[in-house]
Formats: C-alpha cells, sequence, structure tokens
C-alpha cells in the first residue's frame, strides 16, 4: 500500500517537550487503511498518546510536532487552518478516552452530548438528531432509549458509560476512530462488551480504528496491525499474526514474556488449622441520607464464606461492584460486617480489642500513588508500622528498614527519598515494604498491580512470590487480572454481585469452571500462550463461550 | 530468584532519580521570592521595632503651623492635617497594624485549622453541628460580624484583633474541612489505620501536615484583608482609637486631602502594599520549603 491509499499515514513524526525540549515521539511512521485496525501499543511514557494527539491535532501545549507529518486522507493535518481541523476532528475522526467517569459531562444530558457532535458537523434538524440518537441507543443494548437520552451520566455504570460515549462518536459516522485506551478502567467483563460493540459498530460504517493499549494480550484479538512503541520509538511494527509468531525486537519480546503465566507455587507448609476463617459475612454500606432521615443501607456482601490456610494465597475475582474489595476490606479490619464472624487464628477480630490481629494482618493498596503519605520519605514510612512494636530500640528499627527495602529490591539509598521522586514501580515496592516490615502472617493485596506497566507487573509479581517463598505470609490476593491470579494463587474465589459463587484450588478453576459466572469470566480472559516452537497464540477458551 | 535486583537496573525510568538525596548537599541559593519576601518581612520587622523606641519626631505633637506639608528635608515624608510627622506616624502605626494582622490571622489559622480537622475527620453530628453555626457566621459579611462585635467591646486593639479573626475563622474552617474530606478517601490514610494507628495519630500525622498548602496561601491573603480590615473599622470609627496611628487610620484620614496632599495616603498606601507582598512572597516560599515535592 503506498501513502496515498492510506486513511492515515504518520511519517517520520517527531514531537517534541517544548522547542528545546526531548523528544516525547521519534521518527515514527505507520499508515493506516480504510477499515483497518492498528494497535499502538507501549508503557507509560512510550509517546503512544502523543503520537495519537497528533493525528487529531490536539497535543497539549508544551508539546509540539517539530518535523515529520501527519497525513489524514492525504493532506497534512499539521499545516491545517484550525477552522479546517474542527470541521475533521468529530466529523472524520472520532476520539474515545480511557475514564467514562469522567468523558461525559455531568452536568448535560445524554441527549444533549449526543445531539452536540451532529449539530456541529450535520444539517439534521432536531427530529432527525433524536431519532438517529434513539436508533443508536436501541442499537448499542440500550433497553428503554427514550429515558436514557434524558438522563445524565451517573445514572450510568463505566461500562455503560463508555457504550454511550463511543456510540455518540460514532453517530457521526467518523473515517476513523482513536481509542486511547478505552477499556482499561473497566472489569474484563465491561471490558469484553464494549469492545465488541466497538467492532461492530466500526464494521458496519467501514471506520479504521487506531487502538491505543498497554495490553498486548487484549490488542492481540482485535487489531490487524502492531506498532510497539518505546520511549517515543517504534520498535516494531506488523501484522499481528506475525508479532505473535515471530517476534524481531528485544523489546517486544519482552513484553510478551511478561504475560504472567500459569507458575509453580510455593509448597503450603503443614498447619492444624485455618489462618483465617471468614463465616458468613453480610456486609452493608450506608447509602445517601437526608438531614434528618434514617441512613439506608445497602447490602453488598452476601453471606461470604472463605478460608485461608497458614502460607496460602488465595484469589478473589470478580468484576467490578462484586464486592471482592469490600470483603477485603472487612479482613483487615477497615469494614465491620454487620452479620457473621472474621476469625483470626482462631480469634474472632471483632471481639474487642484483638491486637494480634492488627499486627499481624496487613494491606497492600491499588494505587500505589495515593497509597504513601508524600510528606513523609520511604525510611519514615516504613518505619511507621514499627511504632507498634514495643520491644524495638530504634537501632534495631533502622536494621529492619534497612532489610525491609533490600528486600523489596531497593537499595538503602532510597531512605530519604520521598514518594514523588519514585516511579509506579518503586512505590508499589514501597508499599509492599510497608505491609510486610512488621513481617505479618496475612497480607491483603487489593488489586496491587492494575495500576502498573506490563513489564513492572511482572516483576512486581516475582517480587511477590520471592517474599511469601521468605517469609511465608498468607495471602487474600484481590484482583480482577486473571493472568495474575492464575500464576500466584494456591486456590481462586470468584465473587459476584457480593457471594461468593465458586471457590477451589487453582488448577480446577481454570481448566474445569462450573458456575456460568466463572466461565464467563474466563472466557473473557483468554490470555496468550507461549507455543511450543516459540512465538505466541491466544489461548482458546476451556469452555463454550456463551455471552 | 533469590537475590534481590537492584530496582534501578530493573526500572530504567527511575535512573535518573538515583543519585543520592542527602542532608550533606551544598548550600543553594533560596529561591528569589524567600529572598525578596524575607528581606521585606525583615525591614518591616525592624522599623515596627524602631518605631517602638525611637521615632524622628513625636508622633502625637500637633503643630498646627506646619499642616500638610509636603516632603521636605524636616519631615521626610511630610506632615498631615494636624502637623504631625507622617514618618513618625508611620513607625508607630507599622508595629500598631503589623501587631493586629499577625495576631488576627494566627487565632483565626489556629482556631479554623482545629475546627475543620475535628469537622472534617470526625464527621457525623459533629460535623453537622459545627458546619452549621460555620456557615451561619459565613452568611454574615465579615466586617458586619466585626462591626456587631465592636459596638459590644467598644473599640479597643484586643477588640479589634478578637472581632476580625472570628469573622476570618469560618472561611478557614471550609477550606480545611473540604481539604480534609478529600485527604481522608486518599489510600495512605487508611493505610495507616491498617498499621494499627490511633484516629488522632493519623489526623495528626498524616492529615494536617497535608492541610499545610491550602492554609499557606489562605494565611497569606488574610494578612491583606486584616489590614485593610482594620482600616474600614477605623474609618467607621470603631477601629484602635484616635490619636493613636494605624496604616489604616492614616489611610481613611487622607481621604479629604487627596486632592492636595497627595502624599499622606500615598505613603501609608505604599506601606500596606509592601507588606502584603512580603507576606505573599514569604508565604509561598514558606509552603514551598515546607512541600517534599518542591524541593529540588
Amino acid at each position: 500500500m503506498t501513502a496515498s491509499d492510506a486513511l492515515l499515514s504518520v511519517e517520520n513524526l517527531q514531537i517534541r517537550v517544548g522547542p528545546d525540549g526531548h523528544l516525547a515521539v521519534d521518527d515514527l511512521s505507520f499508515t493506516i487503511a480504510p477499515g483497518e485496525i492498528v494497535a499502538l501499543v507501549g508503557e507509560s511514557g512510550s509517546g503512544k498518546t502523543m503520537a495519537a494527539r497528533a493525528a487529531i491535532g490536539l497535543l497539549p501545549p508544551p508539546l509540539q510536532i517539530c518535523g515529520g507529518a501527519v497525513r489524514f486522507q492525504g493532506r497534512d493535518l499539521n499545516t491545517m487552518q484550525p477552522e479546517e481541523l474542527r470541521g475533521i476532528r468529530g466529523a472524520k475522526i472520532g476520539m474515545v478516552f480511557q475514564e467514562p467517569m469522567v468523558s461525559l459531562n455531568p452536568s448535560l444530558t445524554i441527549g444533549e452530548q449526543m445531539a452536540e457532535g451532529m449539530r456541529l458537523h450535520t444539517q439534521y434538524s432536531d427530529a432527525q438528531i433524536r431519532e438517529r440518537s434513539l436508533k443508536m441507543l436501541g442499537h448499542i443494548g440500550i433497553a428503554d432509549a427514550e429515558r436514557c437520552l434524558t438522563s445524565y451520566p451517573h445514572q450510568f455504570s463505566g461500562g455503560m458509560r463508555q457504550r454511550i460515549m463511543l456510540a455518540s462518536v460514532m453517530l457521526l459516522r467518523p473515517a476513523l476512530l482513536i481509542a486511547d485506551e478505552p477499556t482499561t478502567a473497566l472489569d474484563c467483563l465491561a471490558q469484553l462488551d464494549v469492545l465488541k460493540l466497538m467492532l461492530e459498530l466500526t464494521r458496519e460504517e467501514g471506520t479504521a480504528i487506531l487502538f491505543i493499549s498497554h495490553d498486548l494480550s487484549l490488542v492481540a484479538r482485535y487489531a490487524h496491525k502492531v506498532v510497539v512503541m518505546r520511549e517515543g520509538k517504534a520498535v516494531e511494527q506488523g501484522t499481528i499474526d506475525r508479532i505473535l509468531l515471530a517476534p524481531q525486537a528485544e523489546y517486544t519480546r519482552q513484553l510478551l514474556e511478561a504475560l504472567p503465566r500459569r507458575g509453580e507455587l510455593v509448597p503450603l507448609p503443614p498447619a492444624d488449622g485455618p489462618l483465617l476463617e471468614v463465616d458468613g459475612v453480610c456486609i452493608e454500606h450506608p447509602g445517601p441520607r437526608s438531614f434528618w432521615g434514617r441512613t439506608q443501607y445497602k447490602r453488598v456482601v452476601h453471606s461470604a464464606s472463605l478460608t485461608i490456610a497458614p502460607g496460602e494465597t488465595l484469589a478473589l475475582v470478580g468484576g467490578s461492584g462484586s464486592g471482592k474489595t469490600t470483603l477485603g476490606r472487612a479482613v483487615v479490619g477497615l469494614n465491620t460486617p454487620c452479620e457473621g464472624a472474621i476469625r483470626f487464628q482462631g480469634v474472632d477480630i471483632l471481639k474487642a480489642a484483638n491486637r494480634n490481629h492488627r499486627l499481624q494482618c496487613q494491606m497492600i493498596f491499588q494505587d500505589p500513588f495515593s497509597s504513601l503519605d508524600p510528606r513523609m520519605n520511604i525510611g519514615e514510612i516504613l518505619a511507621e508500622p514499627l511504632r507498634h512494636e514495643p520491644n524495638m530500640s530504634a537501632e534495631q528499627r533502622r536494621e529492619r528498614v534497612a532489610r525491609t527495602l533490600i528486600d523489596v529490591g531497593l537499595g538503602e539509598q532510597y531512605v530519604d527519598r520521598f514518594p514523588h521522586q519514585l516511579s509506579g514501580g518503586q512505590r508499589q515496592r514501597v508499599a509492599i515494604g510497608r505491609a510486610l516490615v512488621r513481617h505479618p502472617k496475612l497480607v491483603i493485596a487489593d488489586e496491587p498491580i492494575s495500576a502498573l506497566d506490563m513489564t513492572i507487573q511482572k516483576q512486581i509479581l516475582e517480587l511477590f512470590e520471592r517474599l511469601q517463598a521468605q517469609y511465608g505470609f498468607a495471602c487474600l490476593f484481590i484482583s480482577h487480572d486473571l493472568a495474575a491470579v492464575e500464576r500466584i494463587a494456591h486456590r481462586v474465589a470468584v465473587m459476584s454481585q457480593g457471594k461468593v459463587v465458586e471457590m477451589g484450588p487453582r488448577n480446577e478453576i481454570f481448566d474445569n469452571p462450573q458456575h456460568p459466572y466463572t466461565r464467563k469470566l474466563l472466557a473473557a480472559a483468554s490470555p496468550l500462550e507461549k507455543l511450543e516452537g516459540g512465538g505466541y497464540r491466544i489461548r482458546p477458551s476451556p469452555v463454550p463461550v456463551m455471552l | 530468584m533469590n537475590k534481590p535486583l537492584p530496582a534501578s537496573a530493573a526500572e530504567p525510568g527511575a535512573l535518573a532519580l538515583s543519585a543520592p538525596i542527602r542532608a550533606s548537599q551544598p548550600w543553594r541559593m533560596p529561591p528569589l521570592n524567600a529572598l525578596i519576601g524575607g528581606f521585606l518581612l525583615l525591614l518591616l520587622l525592624v522599623v515596627a521595632l524602631l518605631g517602638l523606641v525611637w521615632t524622628p519626631s513625636d508622633p502625637l505633637s500637633l503643630n498646627l503651623l506646619a499642616r500638610l506639608q509636603a516632603p521636605s528635608a524636616a519631615h521626610l515624608l511630610g506632615t498631615d492635617e494636624y502637623g504631625r510627622d507622617v514618618l513618625s506616624r508611620l513607625m508607630i502605626g507599622a508595629h500598631t497594624s503589623l501587631w493586629i494582622s499577625i495576631l488576627t490571622v494566627s487565632m483565626a489559622i489556629v482556631a479554623g485549622t482545629l475546627i475543620g480537622l475535628c469537622a472534617g475527620f470526625l464527621r457525623g453530628w459533629v460535623d453537622r453541628c459545627l458546619m452549621m453555626i460555620n456557615d451561619a457566621l459565613l452568611a454574615f459579611p465579615g466586617i458586619l460580624l466585626a462591626l456587631g462585635l465592636m459596638a459590644i467591646i467598644g473599640p479597643s486593639l484586643y477588640g479589634i484583633v478578637f472581632a476580625l479573626s472570628l469573622a476570618y475563622t469560618p472561611s478557614v474552617v471550609r477550606v480545611v474541612r473540604g481539604t480534609v474530606l478529600s485527604l481522608r478517601e486518599r489510600e495512605f490514610v487508611e493505610a495507616s489505620r491498617v498499621i494499627g494507628n490511633s484516629e488522632l495519630y493519623t489526623m495528626l500525622r498524616h492529615i494536617a501536615p497535608n492541610c499545610i498548602a491550602p492554609v499557606c496561601v489562605l494565611a497569606t491573603s488574610m494578612f491583606g484583608w486584616t489590614i485593610l480590615a482594620e482600616s474600614s473599622l477605623s474609618f467607621l470609627g470603631l477601629g484602635v482609637p484616635p490619636p493613636a496611628a494605624t496604616w489604616g487610620n492614616m489611610l481613611a484620614a487622607s481621604r479629604p486631602y487627596i486632592a492636595t496632599a497627595s502624599w499622606l495616603g500615598l505613603f501609608p498606601g505604599v506601606c500596606i502594599a509592601l507588606s502584603l507582598l512580603a507576606f505573599n512572597l514569604s508565604g509561598d516560599a514558606l509552603r514551598d520549603r515546607l512541600d517534599p515535592r518542591m524541593r529540588k
């Protein structure tokens, strides 16, 4: 294909941060043919989002194009007048953003937001606009389209909002859709849903997609062509089959290697009883309340039961809103169940001042950017849990902090650093260190890797396994990432709508799932697997998919 | 597998940060705002203290023969409508004005921060009661509230301080409470609970220090408000009673002569402007200094 029949061609694109700043994108070239799906894959900071923003003329100010060209239907977007560009945006090139929670305006109704683009770019009358919006909403599976038009974004779930966003972009039948991590904020079922819809809508209109993602296994299922980016440069590009079967660049191989796969497990130590027993726990969240009125409670966990043996990793999986985080927080004492009992080493944690539980049960949080106090340095953060160890001298504390820093793969020199000076992966190492510094028996890890890049995820999982072998703590691993769960969990519990629907040893759950919800989850994940002769393929689902 | 990897090798993006950050770094030039702000603040302090012990001439002695004189060698900044030396009165006034604003701002900040922390952290009925009273106070214009109080306690320096700090506390409460509400949802606050720290410790160690930045900004702008509010109170006859000099009442008294003796209004105005600049610059510098993210 020559550059002239390409829909979008990016030629030797260079983007700089300011006139003399460093290059955010360096010598990037690729083309998209009409109807083709091209994926830009890379980790955070690889310049993939900036490259896509350049394609729609929306680079944030200090960044500017300083070389090369972006041609859309043969015309250079870089030299175009602002009015002309506005005519192309929306009408010819649509864009879907990552965060469905913030990309729709909360103070406008869905109907107004859907109509906005059509008023701008088409000659439709109000009645026509309404008719087309209704038709589209029906098409994307909204039951009561009439009511949806007058509803506000907050009345819909994240997945639903992303569908609506997609629908309103596709109403204008753009020739190119830029999707910037459109499903990263969604759980795997909603993810599948949104992507299927995206494919369906674009196929009807013959729209090409520029799909930006950090997730190679997700891209593998949908894209025709992949551009792998690192530090602003395209390290490799080609058809998806070629990239999966015979990756050329070292970095692509690293990315593929980083995908977690079923691993050997740390053997369990012999034990006479479970470390933790969750017995018929129900948890309620307070709902909205009026000034004088009584609080309405909403039950989010329905009589959940599970046990964890010493040294064992139990993974708690489920979609968003399934109550898995709520249950995890109850185990660590951040929520109080309204029914049932949680016993730690046989003693109810709700019984007055269960100090042993407080000391032995720690938590790792999801977001390393918000879980460390920005005003404390790493040494202070790690030493804080030791306040509650009365028999330690200052010298012992310092030693323990230094030891922990080395254990989590940072050096002693990090003691004086502040969280903002560390990368996301390093921060998560600090957060893990804080949870382990007191040598707890049980660690609750709430989506500990979902905010990190693929290669960092791999490192953190490896670290986690090593530390578990070293310290022998048990772990309640809360995650929606089935690939990671498959790698490290001894047993898996599946939650749906507040109930534990299935629980069993890892291999049994992954190879022979019983509950329909578990089957749906597994079908939605379908990770990449390594082939005998090198290369990768998408692993076929163990059960027939009925979605 | 058992050998710990150095993280800097594992994460290439972090290499740039691996230069050790130690206390033994060489002395660096403080930022420009700290320099200018600090210098102005020092100057103000020296003038205010000097005014207590020495002034070029008696700030209270009247000389009707020398009224409204332009700046000259005898009276460097001229004389006012009663022939009093403006420079001397500015020096005496510096003490009063600064004292009032420093006391008022400190009281409002301390009280507002405490109430805001309690309301935001304890939530529930404590929050509702505190905020109900707070919002009621906030609904009155600050100056009206101060006027009412002054009418009860009568014009005096500490009366002004009390009235103005009461008038300004509600806005501090609002700012602090809002910050606390957003901070308490952050995961590091939960992490502190999981560690086993008490609520009080979490509030003092993790939440209060993170409120510094907005409080600093508010405090610096409040210095300006108090100096101006004190002058409006003086103007209404409820400020520091004459013949004592404050920058505010000097500015207010200059109003009838603005066309003929412009220096009367100009010099107190310049003093107020410079002190506001001093507080703003040093407040910003303080905020940056206390924020580890701003340290290079």
